[in-house]
């Protein structure tokens, strides 16, 4: 391939498109003015989609990395723009998704000088990416960004910034296009001992259960996990990030586990003998009090990450690499294997404490409107916000497959649904996509209507709207003596469907249960057909997330509620 | 499951190399800040190839969390190598500075006693001599505490730094 001089933005742009990339999210400013004219001279080969907002783009750039696994790309400018990416960048990192920010920065004689949109954006940065650069020589520029994509998309993935100061961006350099360094699944950690240690401690086991989490996905390993579950014959309860790891019609599926977990996983993880973590990181929305969780159980933990062993909980035994290649190899170690008495108890417990339907209320809740968008959006990738809407989509709507449920789970950002709907629909080729909100998150980022109806994507957002910020509210409820302290919205309640509409989107409402599958439908059909749709669903502000465990009770301290 | 196994909290010195590349140090001593995990003492400077620096640090912890700060410290990029340097095959040093109050009187004193810890005087006005002593911190600790009573005017410690012995 020739040696050809670019300037710095074309690149960028070339190494971009390196990696496959065909589609980034952004918002032009001072900084990037060179990288959005190559933007203009590439655009038959890299489609640009303009937010409302660089937050918006950044959530964007999460939601397409989550659904597809290749690294989603954000373009901000330098200071205020760099600024407003920060929440997405940290949600990314909180949750392993690997994400390319790129941020202009002002001139690098200006560094340092209070210039005009000057921040230290690697120094704000910097505990919230797995790597981030600073740009200041053109020379540099291909290579750096090379080695942005290994890092982020390598190991565990997560979120790098590339800083780049404006001269670097106006400035020529030969340029050589390369092919992208492999990377290959995260194996040299991996060890003979562990293999043979935990495959002794998962056949001497009578009751093992196995926690999966959002590590199943990032690892592409669902259909390995499936295998596993039922070579050792054992339930399978996931987190939050965990849904779609594992099928949720599957009798083995225990549902979430931790403080909004069904009784039967809490309950599960209480009294199995070997507690298998998958990918998953005893996140305190998981163990709650952790000198009272899974007592009666050895601990084995299956990470790519050898950081994540002995952090939260102390485990008995542990194999650190690439999941899918664990347990690949496990299986190659492990005996078809009968648990029948621990899978009937399990079964048991399922029968006993299923999650409540109210399918036959002519009231609007949440289970039975979220069951009517299970069966009126199948296909679509499921967004969410963060509060009871949440929870209520981890338990009712769940996944259809794996990346199919995309939701903050460790940062709790609200805000990120539209964004990430918007990314999720864009990356599996315009197709539906399905934001599950409250009226508390939807309207901290709603501005992203304007980019969903510019670009005609399939979104659709249903509002869980109970007129509170329904968590707190909760909280306040049960643990704060019904102080309701600052979460009533009712007196600043927004009209939904007037505010989607002034975007050109399509506005709907729902008030009983009874309309809720029409209106869905009609909702679907308008986004599918270039027109974005917002559902404002109202419901009760008494409505609860139950099961919950207290703070700081042990998991199997269920509420179970009505 | 087991509860996290009672280990007694000591001093651990972890020997990282890193890339020599602007901002190292703030990575490295920011995971320090935000895991929470204290610092006693930190150095930095080259090796013997100038790309790469070693930063020398003093924890007190106990074991796990140790190893969780190893871990997490290996996991930043331009981290190469983390070492924790065990009491006994490690060579620790650190070099003070240290000017002291003096007159006519007391000047031969001090200068006795740095001879005793085989510390330079590297700077002698009339009202002051500046001292300069290398050795393990409880050396040099011992030295401030006799010339306390002199009067330390100021005194400037590099923090510690540290090779393992032979092999290690």
């Amino acid at each position: 391939m020739a040696t050809v001089t670019l300037n710095g933005s074309e690149i960028l742009i070339e190494t971009l498109l390196e990696h496959g990339v065909s589609d980034v999210f952004g918002y032009p400013g001072g900084a990037v003015l060179n990288i959005y004219d190559a933007l203009y001279k590439y655009r038959d080969r890299i489609t640009h989609y303009l937010t409302a907002h660089e937050q918006g783009a950044a959530h964007a750039a999460d939601g397409y990395a989550r659904a597809t696994g290749k690294a989603g790309v954000c373009i901000a400018t330098s200071g205020p723009g760099a600024t407003n990416l920060v929440t997405g960048i940290a949600t990314a990192y909180m949750d392993s998704v690997p994400l390319i920010a790129v941020t202009g920065n002002v001139a690098k004689p200006l560094l340092g000088k209070d210039s005009f949109q000057e921040v230290d954006t690697t120094g704000i940065t910097m505990p919230i990416t797995k790597h981030n650069f600073i740009v200041k020589d053109i020379e540099k520029l291909a290579e750096t960004v090379r080695r942005a994509f290994y890092i982020a998309l390598s190991g565990r993935p997560g979120p790098v910034l590339v800083d780049i100061t404006k001269d670097v961006t106006a400035a020529e350099y030969p340029y050589e296009r390369r092919e992208p360094r492999k990377i290959s699944p995260e194996t040299d950690s991996v060890t003979e001992e562990d293999l043979a240690e935990a495959a002794r401690l998962i056949s001497e086991a009578k009751r093992p259960l196995i926690y999966a989490g959002g590590g199943v996905i990032s690892a592409n390993a669902a259909d390995l996990l499936k295998k596993f579950a039922e070579k050792i014959d054992a339930p399978v309860a996931l987190t939050l990030m965990g849904l779609g790891a594992f099928p949720d019609d599957s009798p083995r599926f225990t549902g979430m586990v931790g403080m909004h977990g069904t009784k039967t996983s809490n309950m599960a993880v209480m009294e199995c003998d070997l507690l298998i973590a998958a990918g998953a990181r005893f996140s305190d929305r998981v163990i709650s009090d952790v000198r009272k969780f899974a007592q009666e159980a050895k601990v084995l933990h299956l990470d790519v990450d050898a950081a994540e062993i002995n952090k939260n909980v102390m485990t008995e035994s542990q194999v650190i690499g690439d999941l899918g290649e664990v347990i690949k190899r496990l299986l190659g170690r492990l005996p078809e294997m009968s648990h029948k008495a621990w899978l009937e108890r399990v079964g048991g417990l399922k029968a006993a404490y299923p999650l409540p339907l109210f399918e036959k209320e002519d009231a609007l809740r949440p289970p039975a409107l979220l069951r009517a968008v299970r069966e009126v959006m199948r296909g679509a990738a499921v967004t969410t916000d963060v509060g009871q809407h949440q929870i209520w989509a981890g338990q009712y709507l769940g996944a259809g497959f794996p990346r199919g449920f995309i939701s903050s789970g460790g940062l709790g950002t609200m805000g990120f649904g539209l964004g990430a709907a918007i990314g999720a629909s864009v990356a599996r080729g315009k197709r539906l996509a399905v934001n599950i909100t409250g009226d508390g998150s939807f309207r901290m980022n709603c501005v992203e209507l304007a980019t969903a109806a510019d670009y005609k994507l399939p979104v659709v957002d249903i509002i869980m709207n109970n007129h509170a910020l329904g968590m707190v509210r909760q909280w306040q409820e049960l643990f704060y003596g019904g102080r309701f302290s600052q979460t009533d919205l009712s007196r600043t309640a927004a009209d939904f469907v007037k505010l989607a509409e002034a975007f050109g989107c399509r506005g709907f409402r729902i008030k009983d249960a009874a309309e809720a599958r029409d209106v869905l439908r009609e909702a679907r059909a308008s986004a599918e057909g270039g027109v974005p749709a917002v559902v404002d669903c109202w419901i009760s502000s008494d409505e609860k997330v139950y099961p919950m465990v207290p703070p700081g009770e042990s998991i199997d301290k269920v509420i179970l509620g009505e | 499951m087991s509860s996290s196994s009672l280990t007694s909290v000591g001093r651990h010195v972890l020997s990282i190399t890193v890339d020599n590349h602007a901002g190292v140090l703030s990575r490295v001593s920011g995971l320090f800040s935000r895991r929470g995990y204290n610092i006693d003492s930190l150095s930095v400077g080259e090796t013997e190839n100038p790309k790469i620096s070693r930063i020398t640090v003093a924890v007190t912890c106990d074991d796990i969390i140790c190893e969780q700060i190893r871990k997490q410290v290996d996991k930043l990029v331009d981290v190469r190598k983390v070492t924790e340097l065990p009491q006994e095959t490690g060579v620790y040093r650190e070099l003070a500075l240290i000017k002291i109050s003096v007159n006519a009187y007391n000047r031969m004193d001090i200068i006795g006693i740095a001879g005793v810890f085989r510390a330079d005087v590297v700077d002698v006005s009339p009202e002051s001599v500046m001292l300069e002593i290398t050795g393990d911190e409880r050396k040099i600790s011992a030295l401030m505490r006799l010339m306390e009573p002199y009067g330390i005017i100021s005194a400037a410690r590099t923090g510690m730094t540290a090779l393992g012995r032979g092999d290690y």
